[in-house]
């Protein structure tokens, strides 16, 4: 027996002592290998006779038990330190920049636009497009433009050359006339905002020859101006993300409205921001009206069956006023830093769940 | 349009403030754009007195003056020939602006005399041209007063505008009239009176139209003026026009001035001895030509209507007189032209010869045709009051147009059209104030005044009474709901610029915004015949503007590309030289509506910055196929079905560039841009480009769910198999993709290129392009016998499709 005993000292010193993974399977093979001390023992039993074998067998077994479990115990211990010394020497400078991805912005104009359809789509309004290059019908005549009037001559209006029959198409001056292509098409009730491109022979500090406008359109059997009133006054609320808003409405001209208004609204300027809603100065913002009986008659509309509203604003404006951005010919020159200054980010689509901004 | 309130207070009966006026006048729909108080403006000129004025010691012309002044006795030194004792001045101390001269005055020194603020002139106040000397105020001005009450320029001037609709308002009796009826004060505007003709107007006047044409001038009247003097009109005209910006000229001149700000009336003075024969209106010939009295000779032709005599063209009716028959301080027979010109024909003129004056403003705006003859009555008598001489009977020739136009009104149609219940005792208050006469039958029968073209119908009546009632009453209503949640909104084509959009922005490139025109020769490089010569096809399709703002903005564009080289070479100039662009709009290839195509373009500029970790791949064609796929499967194009193809336009570069189709439908271009057309453009290449033609991509199915089809996920293990094949450099990989794809359709899910090879063992002219298969079992593990016949289908198919061999 104390030779078995001195052989376990022996083998646990050994697996106690050995450093790496190899010297432990050197040991194994020593102790429990085919020819190990300990299978060598094993195999002496069958040669023992039943007393000595029922003293030994037990004995042996234990032996190569804990032998065994000593093992995976060193082995687990083994392995465990040659991970913290590889994870200790794979140690990086975790301050080194890493790659970043390219990040694009939305232009303002594109952003500001589904802002203003995020507003009115929950008021029950389509969105309606329609050409860029327009005819003298769709722009002028049909919108109540007597031929030759001075009002034709506020819209600086940019002309195609001439056609063969003389017909002279045009860049639309404004977004109505998908008002008419509407009512043409389209039998009340109508309620659409008409966003897009529009073209004025204009460049100046505030002007430039392409701007964006939104127009929005009411043609029903009862809409009146308290409605106007009440639509435009909701949507600035919106628009702007306050909680009041004050508006003025003036008498104003326009031939395609009547009556016809201007809409005002309340600001004050602090420091160089200009803050929307409250304040004593007014600011200009749209025009609108009730859509003249001569228009509605244009598009084949009993004036005095239908009625209705339209009003029209500059989506570039609302940008600037919005987002406080200074200078309107900046939208057009596709600067970068300035598209990475006020651009958004394509994950800011705007919703009135979430809020139209960040 | 101007006028100073104490001009509108000789139409308006009124005790209202500046501020009360201003205000109505907003509220009535006369938008005021500036009030300006001179007073203001001349607030640091006070009154001095001269107390002594003594020679300079070293300057003959200059004068040192002791002059009391409001900070006390001063030296002045000054130039002014009249600067003498006892007079009374307008002093301007150190520190204040002196417009005239653009000066903030300091202590001076001149000519070795000190001299401390300034005795001002006219001009130097901005009140006249006046620089002879010095302004003298009445003795009886006190020291320390403000000049500005002394001078007469105590009136604040009013600039609002006339909104084409309201000729009247270029009267300032008409803006008074709106006051007066939005109850400011009471209507106040003098009746012009008769003026007896001491003898026959010897003059005659004709009209000579055809009966087609006769409406260019219904009627034209006028008289004779004998004995007058012209000279200067009386200082308070010539304060009232200067006042407005007017400068007075003489009192001929002066008085038509007056009466077109007074009451909308333009008339025309003549030389009644430059007069040859009859003075008559008719059209102009082609080929005549006169001087106008802005010094410019114009040319005439048919459509215009002139005043002419036995000598010709004397004037363009309702546009600009002649310099030929003009008064003269000589002149002392007069005759005036008192006329209706048609506002159509005289805005064409007006537009033609770019003459804009008071009286084209006026005439094409309408003027008001029942004050023909009330205006030469009153016109008469002012030239008599500051000319003298003796008046004839007036002539006329034609007939005064009757104006009066009769609207059937129910007055229910205010609360109809604006929400405002207005009783209609306001209704016919507000409506006769304004001149509207008012007959309550049912409905009315409201007659408008002559004096308003402007009213049609119904809703103008509305409009008439809503803006003197006030918009501020407007009832704030909501339109009612359509549905408990609205339906989406958005068009398929609108969302899907909106999804290339916000796709394209996360992949990296910029949103811009950028014109719809651009340079003829950059857009003919980029358009569909744009090696036949694409600027006769620009033309051709009616896409080259007539008025361009510039010339480099004259043609629509074909394609966004040149817009976005552009700009990338704009940003590269001042120092960004990696970028990337895109656009979501339109092109135009015509100018129909349906020519106008949405489009997602976006070009790059690549220059990757270094990086510690080794450099990004610049971009390639590649880079620009993954920016149009990533536009197109935003926009919901089916990717699995899309065919490349290297047959760009010519705008790209012919061997790095190719269109993706679906079926013969081109739904993209892609690659590098054509480094001769950048040449041409002057931008650095290279650059890489897309276009993706969002309204070409298929509409896709409405299916009646929105269930999706089971996940058929196997249990089993997909395994994979390499194989390369050689084959010839011309042979596209697509061919070889599709070919290794179908050799066995149903287990082969997935087939990657992972290598393209030249080189040692692989012949001149070929290439070796590997590829891994991937199989993925459906029901039961593959077998290494049924793998080997799948391997096997793949090289055959392979080899059939391409021609190449499988490389071993």
């Amino acid at each position: 027996m104390t030779e078995l005993t001195e052989l376990e000292h022996d083998l646990l010193a050994r697996i106690d002592a050995v450093e790496n993974e190899a010297a432990l399977e050197d040991v194994r093979v020593a102790a429990l290998g085919k020819k190990g001390a300990v299978s060598e023992r094993m195999k002496t039993l069958g040669k023992m006779s039943a007393d000595e074998r029922k003293q030994m067998g037990p004995a042996l077994n234990g032996l190569k038990a804990r032998i065994t479990e000593a093992i995976e115990a060193r082995k687990a211990t083994l392995a465990a330190a040659a991970l913290d010394a590889r994870l200790a020497s794979e140690k990086v400078d975790i301050t080194l920049p890493a790659r970043t991805s390219p990040k694009g912005k939305i232009h303002p104009v594109s952003q500001v636009t589904e802002e203003v359809v995020a507003i009115f789509s929950a008021m029950g309004f389509d969105v309606a497009e329609g050409p860029d290059i327009e005819d003298d019908f769709h722009n002028f005549t049909a919108l109540n433009f007597p031929a030759d009037h001075p009002a034709r001559d506020m819209h600086d209006t940019f002309f195609f050359e001439p056609k063969e029959d003389g017909e002279r198409m045009l860049l639309r001056t404004h977004t109505s006339p998908v008002q008419i292509r509407t009512m043409k098409t389209q039998a009340p009730p109508i309620r659409i905002i008409i966003p897009g491109r529009t073209y004025r022979c204009d460049s100046d500090q505030t002007h430039t020859p392409m701007f964006h406008q939104v127009e929005g359109l009411v043609i029903d059997k009862e809409t009146n101006m308290g409605h106007l009133k009440g639509t435009l006054e909701a949507f600035c609320k919106a628009f702007f993300e306050v909680d009041s808003v004050k508006t003025r409405f003036r008498p104003h001209f326009f031939p395609f409205t009547e009556p016809s208004a201007e809409m005002d609204i309340g600001y004050e300027r602090v420091g160089k921001e200009i803050r929307i809603g409250q304040g004593a100065d007014w600011m200009e913002i749209l025009g609108c009206g009730m859509v003249h009986p001569n228009v509605l008659e244009n598009c084949g509309l009993d004036p005095d069956e239908f009625q209705g509203f339209a009003f029209g604003m500059g989506i570039d404006r609302l940008a600037m006023l919005k987002y406080g951005i200074p200078d309107l010919r900046d939208f057009f020159a596709a600067d970068a830093r300035w598209l990475e200054h006020y651009g958004f980010d394509p994950l800011d689509q705007p919703s009135l769940a979430t809020g139209l901004s960040r | 349009m101007k006028f100073t309130l104490s001009w509108l207070k000789e139409h308006l009966e009124s005790d209202a403030s500046l501020d009360d006026i201003v205000a109505a006048m907003v509220s009535v729909g006369l938008e005021v754009e500036e009030v300006e108080n001179p007073a203001e403006r001349l607030a640091a000129f006070t009154i001095g007195e001269v107390l002594e004025a003594n020679k300079h010691p070293d300057a003959d012309k200059l004068k040192v003056c002791r002059v009391a002044t409001k900070d006390g006795e001063m030296q002045i030194v000054c130039g002014a020939p009249n600067a003498r004792k006892g007079i009374k001045i307008a002093y301007a101390p150190v520190g204040a602006y002196v417009p005239g001269i653009d000066v903030t005055l300091k202590k001076a020194k001149i000519r070795g005399v000190e001299s401390f603020g300034m005795m001002c002139s006219a001009r130097e106040m901005e009140l006249g041209d006046d620089h002879d000397g010095i302004i003298e105020v009445p003795a009886a001005a006190a020291i320390g007063d403000p000049v500005a009450g002394w001078l007469g320029v105590n009136d604040p001037v009013i600039d609002f505008e006339v909104t084409p609709n309201r000729p009247d308002t270029n009267g300032i009796n008409g803006v008074a009239r709106d006051l007066a009826a939005a109850g400011l004060g009471k209507l106040i505007t003098p009746q012009p009176q008769p003026v007896k003709g001491a003898f026959p107007c010897a003059q005659k006047i004709g009209l000579r139209f055809s009966e087609q044409t006769q409406g260019a001038c219904p009627a034209f009247t006028g008289r004779i003026i004998k004995g007058v003097q012209n000279g200067p009109s009386p200082q308070w005209l010539q304060d009232k026009l200067r006042a407005i910006g007017l400068r007075p000229i003489n009192a001929l001149v002066d008085i038509t001035n007056y009466m077109s700000y007074d009451r909308a009336r333009p008339l025309h003075v003549y030389d009644a001895d430059k007069l040859k024969g009859e003075i008559h209106a008719r059209l102009g010939e082609c080929g005549e030509a006169f001087l106008a009295l802005d010094g410019k000779e114009y040319a005439i032709d048919e459509t215009m209507t002139v005043i002419a005599d036995d000598n010709g063209v004397l004037g363009l009716g309702g546009v600009m007189g002649g310099e030929s028959t003009g008064c003269t301080p000589e002149t002392t027979r007069v005759f005036i032209e008192c006329a209706c010109f048609d506002p159509l024909r005289t805005a064409k003129t007006g537009r033609k010869t770019g003459i804009n004056s008071d009286a084209r403003y006026r005439f094409e705006r309408g003027v008001d045709p029942a004050f023909v003859m009330p205006g030469l009555e009153m016109a008469t008598r002012l030239v008599m009051d500051m000319c003298g001489g003796v008046p004839s009977e007036a002539g006329l020739a034609g007939n005064i147009p009757q104006a009066d136009h009769v609207v059937l009104f129910p007055p229910s149609e205010v609360a109809r059209l604006t929400g405002m219940e207005v009783s209609p005792q306001d209704c016919e208050r507000i409506l006769t104030a304004l001149g509207f006469a008012v007959a309550k039958s049912d409905p009315w029968q409201v007659t408008a005044p002559s004096w308003r073209p402007d009213i049609g119908g119904k809703a103008d009546l509305v409009e008439e009474i809503a803006r003197i009632i006030g918009f501020e009453h407007l009832p704030t209503q909501m339109l009612p709901q359509r549905a408990a949640v609205e339906m989406p909104k958005l068009t398929l084509s609108q969302d899907r610029r909106r999804l290339a959009r916000r796709a394209l922005a996360a992949h990296g490139l910029h949103e811009v915004v950028t014109w719809s025109f651009m340079d003829a020769r950059a857009a003919a490089l980029f358009c569909p015949q744009a090696q036949q010569g694409g600027e006769d096809w620009l033309k051709a399709q009616g896409l080259i503007l007539a008025n361009p703002i510039s010339s480099d903005l004259a043609a629509m564009r074909p394609s966004i590309l040149p817009n976005l080289t552009a700009a990338l070479q704009r940003n590269a100039d001042h120092g960004r030289n990696d970028l990337a662009l895109f656009e979501v709009a339109p092109i135009y290839r015509g100018d129909a509506p349906d020519a106008q195509t949405n489009v997602a373009a976006g070009a790059r500029r690549s220059n990757p910055p270094r990086h510690w970790q080794g450099m990004a791949t610049p971009a390639d064609a590649f880079v620009a196929k993954t920016d149009a796929l990533v536009a197109l499967e935003a926009a919901g194009a089916p990717l699995a079905s899309l065919q490349a193809s290297n047959d760009a336009p010519p705008w790209y570069h012919p061997g790095r560039a190719g269109v993706l189709r679906l079926g013969p439908k081109v739904l993209a271009h892609f690659g590098e841009l054509h480094p001769g057309v950048l040449k041409a453009m002057d931008i650095d290449g290279p650059v890489h480009g897309f276009e993706v033609f969002l309204d070409a991509i298929p509409t896709p199915k409405k299916k009646p769910t929105k269930t999706r089809p089971a996940l058929n996920a196997s249990e089993l293990l997909a395994l994979t198999r390499d194989f390369a094949f050689v084959v010839d450099e011309d042979v596209a990989a697509a061919v070889l993709l599709k070919a290794v794809q179908g050799a066995e359709k149903k287990l082969i899910t997935g087939v990657r290129l992972f290598d393209v090879y030249r080189g040692k063992g692989v012949d001149d002219g070929k290439k070796s392009l590997a590829v891994e298969v991937t199989i993925q079992p459906q029901d039961k593990t593959l077998t290494d016998e049924e793998i080997e016949v799948i391997a096997a289908k793949v090289v055959a198919q392979a080899t059939k499709a391409t021609g190449g061999v499988l490389r071993t």
